[in-house]
């Protein structure tokens, strides 16, 4: 239970913020919280306090999965590439042709999620296909 | 006469009533604390009780059904209650832990690669699920790639970055 305790301020913030199904085990010295956020703010709360803990996130006894649960068909996503415009791919991977691109903070539609890294996006040009969860940030 | 009419009629309809009722009251508020005392020796400070003309509702969170019935018995026996409306819950069960779920290496090295290809200058090798991190990237960028490595469902990530 050390690392229960270690990241006590987190799992703490979690419930505070409004973390659904959270779920804090520990197995092989490592801490593995999942759950889903209220916002993409409170997710980011989050990250914060876990940075404060464990400093540029060295210690590697944290595996924290957390996604947003408004993230729901029909909400709208921001782009957040660096600089560049978002691959659109016709199939979840970047192994799949790119069909069409979103701009560097553009925003886009959620048309279903494949999995937490693929999503299926449509842009307000009518362009649909699967960009890279990663790039994506949830507005509300 | 008239004057010492409305005098009666102002005493019966407003003094007597309130009379009573603020009698009806001293003997609820009495009710009241000896069923909370009562609750409280009983362990269960999530149970909380209010009492009206000598009805006690309990309201709150028992851990069983077992404690459930015995806060409510343990009441009734308080002098002057004349009945117990018991509106507690009983806690569910806590639900078992979902066993951690770690991405086969396959999979995970097909993300964490698609995860850094933005990030020149890391460098990620995966092993038995967990993800080592070399390489150099800037502190800026440092949460976001961490936010999605994390999402890939690793047994564990060692970060070696060099941060710039």
């Amino acid at each position: 239970m050390a690392l229960q305790d270690k990241y006590r301020e987190l799992l703490d913030t979690a419930k505070s913020v409004g973390v659904t199904n959270l779920q804090a085990r520990e197995q092989d010295n490592v801490l593995y919280i999942d759950g889903q956020a209220p916002s993409g703010a409170a997710k980011d709360q989050l990250w914060n306090v876990y940075g404060k803990l464990d400093p540029d996130f060295r210690s590697g006894d944290v595996v924290m999965n957390i996604n947003v649960s408004t993230m729901v068909p029909g909400s709208k996503a921001l782009v957040t590439t660096q600089q560049s415009n978002l691959n659109i791919r016709k199939g979840p991977g970047t192994d799949q042709p790119i069909v069409g691109k979103a701009a560097h903070h553009e925003v886009v539609t959620l048309v279903s999620k494949t999995n937490d890294q693929w999503w299926l996006v449509r842009t307000d040009a009518g362009e649909e296909g699967y960009a890279s969860a990663q790039y994506l940030s949830p507005q509300n | 006469m008239k004057k010492h009419l409305s005098l009666l009629v102002v005493t019966v309809s407003f003094i007597l009533p309130s009379m009573l009722l603020s009698s009806c009251k001293e003997k609820d508020s009495k009710i009241q604390a000896a069923v909370e005392s009562s609750v409280k020796n009983s362990g269960m400070p999530e149970v909380s009780a209010s009492v009206k003309d000598g009805v006690v509702t309990l309201t709150g969170e028992c851990k069983s059904e077992a404690d459930k019935a015995a806060v409510e018995s343990m009441v009734a026996k308080v002098k002057g209650v004349k009945q117990v409306v018991n509106n507690c819950t009983v806690a569910p069960p806590p639900a078992a832990a979902a066993p951690v779920v770690i991405a086969a290496d396959d999979p995970l090295s097909k993300g964490v690669t698609d995860a850094i290809k933005d990030y020149p200058g890391v460098k990620a090798d995966v092993n038995d699920g967990v993800v080592t991190l070399t390489g150099e990237i800037k502190r800026a960028q440092l949460q976001k790639l961490m936010q999605t490595l994390h999402t890939l469902k690793p047994k564990k990530i060692e970060n070696k970055l060099t941060i710039k």
